[in-house]
């Protein structure tokens, strides 16, 4: 018997099911009415209804890395995919599973310059893993069921569906997601065993060795970060983590030693500087991570594991490349060792061990809190301490306060830690935590921010108080683009051009405006009251905290440098002055 | 690791994609996005039944950005496959160019006598004009045009590579 003939929009939340989507964040507009009709008429899937589409997208974000599901967005054409692009680099950037569905002007109008129309497909081409324009009714579930498989298989990314509106009002035939997209599209998972057995023989002769995993631990899931565990206390060796992985190691193990990177660690930095074995495990070499390339662990046997292949010689040649998901490597790798006991060199890892614990007693972190000027990294640690024993998930902002959160809240879990780290977009906080709490609803969600970042997407307060959404959203108040004021001191000679905002709102009344709570801390004896009453509230909350105008980032490696030529404070930089090179980087 | 070679090569690589809307715009938009060089790119569907295309790209650069630009190639999702011609062993590549040359007298003659060295065919001709046809390496098309240039060569069309590896081995 023929099936009963099913109207596209119907056909897209359909298959939407059958994925297991049970939310979704958007916002409506003439182009997708069709598939809010869909929704409005079935109780399966739950739409959230955003401020602005970009928020739509960081709130899947959000929502995506905190469960490891896919995280869905709809919006309508024109502005509302161009306001999505963002989101979608973003989650490009940071290998974000998205499917972002964005209505279009009716098949007959495409190319016309009709009213909200854009070149959808065209625009998004390089900002997604890969995009779809559907002509066809009869081809929309199995698009569907593609995208998904796209998004969340290999490297993660986002997908774009482009749905003009004749498609999905037209009747069509839904088709059940079958083995079709998997034999499209299969990424390798399975690491080379000859890779593996030399990776292996590399770790077992280490005197020197380090693991430098990355967000990609991540997102092969919670078992790869056990197992990186497992190898790590295999090994002995020191781990180091990226932004993008924090909490991939529990940083309260003492064989973390700390972020690395242009704000990490000293002793993370000089590891990875002086180290005769690096196993990179899911991260890319970026340039924040590198420093100078030519300068970079000029002295090691480097072992890359990824799943996507061009992360690999990107930017740093490897002697021993190894392509695959990150949890299957590991696997082969933790069995491999065991099986073979390799005889290490005790002695050689003990006195490894006694030169980081040297760096380590420089304590590049240490902060001083003298009198009533609230320090940054004080109120994060007070937050982190207080926070202790609740289910807590920490989203950010981007700049200082972002630095100061990955240096000072410490994160024993994944998937606890939600920040833009590739595409460094402001803004992102606050609807990512957004949607983490509609993932999560009754664990503590906060979003770690600056006020020039939250700010970006603030109307996104109002999509909070409609959900009554319990996130808490902590400014560390510098009135000043922090990064921004950072950079023009050590770059610019204190020429403050364009980041001091004038005129910043009032927070607290702000908040009020939104029905949230608001509260202000602006002495550090006000400080641990009011983190308190943040976490005590049974909604949202914006807590302003007023803090050190003048303090920065410490401690750096200055753009341009190396990762032994690290600035650890403020009275470090004068004898050191930032090349010309450096001064071209970003 | 030793210092990787900074040497820059040319390449011909082979890629199999889906004949599918905006695939040549997503392997265009990859190589201009990189800042990766095209020296030429050909395509056309080359298997109507599985509706896969080929598209030959002959490109320049270090061994680790044509190391990149495959990888980057082959993580496109309607991509099949991508092969180095270039360093999988001995390859044929050819590329047709049609040259019109302009002129009369002494040196239409001596065009004619030119291509005809160069197997090049007349396929269409005026009183004083002819457009040539020719078919073979880009550096033999090079030096073909170069002949014409004193002869009256007003324009030139040329298709860019296309090559397929010798032997019995299949892509």
């Amino acid at each position: 018997m023929a099936k009963k003939k099913m109207q596209g929009a119907e056909i897209v939340i359909e298959a939407l099911k059958e994925q297991g989507v049970t939310e979704i964040f958007g916002y409506p507009g003439g182009a997708v009415l069709p598939l809010y009709d869909a929704i409005f008429n079935q109780n399966a899937i739950r739409h959230i209804l955003v401020r602005q589409e970009g928020g739509a997208v960081h709130a899947a974000e959000g929502y995506a890395r905190s469960t490891g599901k896919v995280g869905v967005v709809l919006v309508t054409s024109g502005p509302g995919a161009t306001n999505a692009v963002t989101g979608l680099t973003d989650a490009l950037m940071d290998s974000i599973p998205i499917v972002c569905l964005t209505g279009q002007v009716p098949t007959h109008l495409i190319g016309n310059d009709a009213f909200q129309e854009c070149d959808t497909t065209g625009i998004t081409r390089p900002c997604t893993k890969h995009n779809y324009l559907v002509k066809d009714v009869n081809d929309l579930a199995a698009v569907v069921h593609e995208a998904f498989h796209v998004a969340r298989s290999g490297r993660p990314g986002p997908v774009v569906i482009d749905l003009p509106k004749d498609v999905v009002m037209a009747l069509g035939n839904y088709q059940e997601a079958g083995t079709a997209a998997a034999e499209k599209y299969s990424p390798r998972i399975k690491g080379d065993q000859s890779a593996i057995a030399e990776a292996v023989r590399l770790l077992g002769q280490a005197k020197k060795p380090i693991i430098y995993a990355g967000g990609g631990v991540i997102n092969s899931g919670p078992k790869a970060s056990k197992l990186l565990n497992d190898l790590v206390k295999l090994t002995g060796a020191p781990c180091t983590l990226t932004l993008m992985g924090l909490g991939a190691y529990p940083a309260s193990d003492k064989q973390f030693v700390g972020m690395l990177g242009m704000h990490g660690t000293y002793e993370a930095n000089l590891a990875m500087h002086d180290c005769d074995v690096m196993l990179c495990v899911g991260a890319r070499f970026d340039d924040r991570i590198t420093g100078r390339l030519d300068a970079f662990s000029p002295g090691s046997k480097k072992i890359h594991i990824d799943i996507d292949p061009s992360s690999i010689n990107k930017n740093v040649p490897v002697d021993v490349p190894i392509v695959g998901d990150v949890g299957s490597v590991l696997a082969d790798i933790v069995r491999k060792w065991k099986a073979a006991k390799p005889k290490q060199d005790k002695a050689a890892l003990k006195k490894w061990w006694g030169q980081i614990d040297q760096w380590r007693a420089r304590k590049c972190l240490a902060f001083e809190q003298k009198g009533e000027i609230i320090k940054p990294q004080h109120a994060i640690r007070r937050l982190f301490e207080l926070t202790q024993g609740r289910e807590t998930f920490i989203t950010t902002e981007v700049g200082q306060h972002q630095m100061w959160a990955a240096q000072y809240y410490n994160f024993d879990k994944p998937n606890h830690w939600m920040t833009s780290g590739g595409l460094g977009t402001m803004g992102y906080g606050l609807p990512a935590a957004m949607g983490v709490q509609i993932a999560h609803p009754d664990a503590l969600v906060v979003d770690i921010a600056g006020e020039a970042s939250t700010l970006m997407n603030i109307q996104e307060m109002s999509t909070i108080a409609q959900y009554r959404l319990p996130v808490k959203v902590f400014i560390l108040n510098n009135e000043y683009m922090g990064m921004v004021r950072q950079w023009q001191e050590l770059l610019h000679g204190g020429r403050y051009s364009e980041s001091y905002m004038e005129s910043l709102p009032d927070f607290v009344k702000l908040a009020e405006s939104f029905h949230a709570a608001g509260l202000r801390a602006t002495k550090a004896s006000e400080l641990d009251d009011v983190i308190k009453e943040m976490l005590a509230i049974d909604g949202p909350v914006i807590a302003d905290i007023a803090i050190d105008k003048a303090e920065n980032c410490f401690p750096m490696i200055p753009s341009g440098a190396a990762h032994n030529e690290m600035l650890l404070g403020p009275n470090d930089k004068a004898d050191k002055p930032i090349s010309e090179e450096g001064m071209v980087l970003v | 690791m030793s210092e990787p070679s900074k040497e820059v090569n040319r390449h011909t690589i082979a890629v199999l994609v889906d004949n599918e809307p905006g695939v040549l715009a997503r392997v265009i938009g990859l190589f201009s996005g990189r800042g990766y060089n095209i020296e030429s790119l050909t395509v056309a569907e080359t298997d109507h039944a599985a509706g896969l295309s080929r598209i030959t790209i002959v490109t320049t650069g270090t061994p680790m950005i044509i190391e990149q630009i495959k990888a980057q190639l082959g993580r496109l999702v309607p991509v099949h496959k991508v092969r180095d011609l270039t360093l999988d062993g001995p390859y044929v590549e050819r590329e047709l160019a049609l040259v019109k040359v302009v002129g009369k007298g002494e040196k239409r003659v001596e065009s004619l006598r030119i291509a005809d060295t160069f197997r090049a065919r007349a396929v269409d001709s005026s009183n004083n004009s002819f457009v040539f046809e020719i078919v073979g390496a880009a550096s033999k098309i090079d030096a073909f045009i170069e002949l014409m240039q004193p002869l009256g060569l007003t324009e030139v069309s040329r298709t860019g590579a296309a090559a397929i590896s010798r032997g019995n081995k299949a892509i």
